[in-house]
């Protein structure tokens, strides 16, 4: 029933690719096997955020503290509690989750920048939260040297892990995004009023949607945590939230794959630019103006346009 | 089917509605008409929820659903068009319409199956009868005015109403897309046993077309019945079509 769902040539260049990053750890230093893992985490919390950004059209500027919240969980009861790992691993999500239904039930009641706003203040509280209460998160040092299991706590073992979760995660989120209930988000975020006209409960379609968002950012975390082996606030801090909201624009919010091509541009940006300047920002600044007057669709929605066959198909299939 | 009784709403101290009245049997072709600021489109925004009225009540079905958002009201079986085209512009035309159908077909929340497949024929169907189908792949922000009207009308389509409500589905129009619309608007009013309301500003159009004719004079009823009998009240007369004095 889904193979509908995937073009040939889309599975063709994604089955490819995730080829090559499956034998590349043994042939590259260590040091970018762990650079292509936080890319791995990274872009899906891009992607978890993209869903409500670029197809649902919400202003959720403090996506961060979702995925703080998951990788505090997991954290928190791998350190705190006896439970069994993948019980943890299975917290943070869920923990996530809820959090994001707590808060996006406040936020869907207000629309645009109000919402953006009230979610950074609640959001906000959370990292308030993380950063002040030393005795039990460690405060502004957060928590490190978090123990995992042997096979996924070498830097091989926890490249594949981020990998294979994100394939999974990402595979999930592309079938939600070509389901009933995608193409209904993309229809709110063209045109909220227009969808309550035709019989779409707007708020709860949303609420839904921010609740799957905010636990596929809780697996993100779960991923930091395995990656990094330590957590700290500003997992949590606006400023986290704004570089993954600029990672979908960068790529492209109003494709699917873009925001993946947002984090990976992100993350080499800061780790390269980085050795060289502590203003790597500042790069980032200028390579986004030229964005805005370029490529305005980002990167990845400037390479569909120029090479992609989808868009043109569409209007010959509309054609015949 | 549908009675709207002494129905009031104002914005600050404008009285945009002011004691409207208006009753649509199952099956009819009723048209609104009034001057411009009449009141007409809050009547419609009252009746299918975008706004709450200050008093009054409207009754469908034996049903009072004058508190009731505008997603009930539609899935009692009231979908509109509005005045502005208003369509989803970064989606494709079929992608419009679908949208609507999986509406109808509480389908809206499905997870786990391609969208492609649900609804096609539904949704080709409603294309088609509104003379789209051509265009089926397009991006819908792209299309030519009057095919954006054209979609908006397929989009309520897709709700399977009972009651249609269109609000001037010929503003903007060239005369051929006008004559073209209201030739669309009298089909579907014949084959698909379906009740329509509308408004129009054409006075030919709507002495043609409606079964039934109800004047809006600043927010209020003036008269509503057959074509013949609006067109013979003096009182309509002298406040409307002879158009120069205010009554």
């Amino acid at each position: 029933m889904f193979k509908d769902a995937f073009s040939l040539k889309s599975l063709i260049l994604t089955g490819a690719i995730f080829f090559v990053l499956l034998i590349l750890p043994p042939i590259i230093p260590r040091f970018y096997t762990y650079i292509l893992a936080v890319i791995f985490v990274t872009a899906l919390v891009a992607m978890s955020l993209n869903m409500v950004v670029g197809h649902g059209g919400l202003f959720q500027f403090h996506h961060g503290a979702f995925y703080g919240v998951g990788a505090y969980t997991v954290a928190l009861m791998l350190t705190k509690t006896s439970l069994p790992i993948w019980a943890c691993f299975v917290a943070g999500p869920i923990m996530a989750a809820l959090v994001g239904l707590l808060i996006g039930a406040f936020c869907v009641r207000l629309t645009r920048l109000y919402f953006g706003m009230l979610q950074i203040s609640l959001g906000s509280l959370i990292w308030a939260i993380a950063f002040r209460w030393y005795s039990l998160t460690g405060g502004d040092d957060g928590m490190h040297g978090i123990s995992m299991p042997p096979i996924i706590s070498s830097s091989n073992g926890a490249y594949y892990f981020a990998l294979i979760i994100m394939a999974i995660c990402i595979t999930v989120i592309y079938l939600i995004f070509k389901s009933p209930f995608g193409a209904t988000l993309q229809a709110i975020r063209d045109n909220p009023d227009r969808c309550e006209a035709i019989g779409i409960n707007v708020r709860r379609h949303q609420l839904i949607a921010i609740v799957i968002a905010t636990f596929f950012a809780g697996i993100a975390g779960v991923l930091f945590v395995v990656v990094e082996g330590s957590v700290f606030p500003d997992l949590l801090f606006w400023v986290f939230s704004l570089e993954i909201f600029i990672m979908c624009l960068l790529g492209g919010w109003f494709t699917f794959a873009g925001p993946i091509l947002g984090a990976a541009i992100m993350v080499s940006l800061k780790t390269f630019v980085g050795i060289y300047t502590e203003y790597w920002t500042l790069i980032l600044g200028i390579i986004l103006i030229l964005l805005i007057f370029f490529l305005p669709e980002g990167v990845w929605g400037y390479i569909l346009e120029k090479f992609g066959s989808r868009h043109k198909e569409a209007i010959e299939k509309g054609s015949k | 089917m549908l009675r709207v009784e002494k129905i009031h709403k104002s914005f600050d101290d404008f009285k945009a509605v002011n004691g409207a009245n208006l009753t649509v049997e199952k099956g009819e072709l009723v048209a609104v008409i009034g001057p411009n600021g009449a009141g007409k489109t809050t009547l419609f925004n009252l009746i299918t929820g975008q706004l709450k009225a200050d008093q009054g009540k409207v009754i469908f079905n034996e049903e009072d659903i004058s508190s009731l958002p505008p997603y009930k009201i539609c899935k009692r079986g009231i979908a509109r068009s509005f005045q502005i085209a208003n369509i989803f512009p970064r989606l494709t035309v079929f992608r419009n319409v679908q949208v609507s159908v999986l509406s109808q077909q509480e389908k809206s929340r499905k997870l786990f199956y391609p969208a492609e497949k649900l609804a096609v024929e539904e949704t080709n169907r409603i294309l088609e009868s509104v003379g789209l189908s051509d265009r089926a792949g397009n991006i819908a922000g792209s299309l030519a005015h009057g095919d954006q009207r054209a979609l908006e009308i397929a989009i309520a389509l897709g709700n399977k109403p009972e009651l249609l409500i269109l609000d001037e589905p010929t503003a903007g129009m060239s005369p051929e897309e006008t004559a073209a619309t209201i030739e669309l608007i009298k089909r579907l009013a014949d084959s698909r046993e379906l009740t329509i309301l509308f408004c129009e500003h054409d006075m030919e159009v709507v002495f043609s077309a409606a079964q039934s004719i109800m004047v809006l004079h600043q927010g209020l009823t003036i008269i509503q019945g057959e074509p013949d009998q609006v067109r013979n009240s003096s009182q309509v007369q002298e406040c409307y079509l002879g158009g120069a004095e205010p009554c």
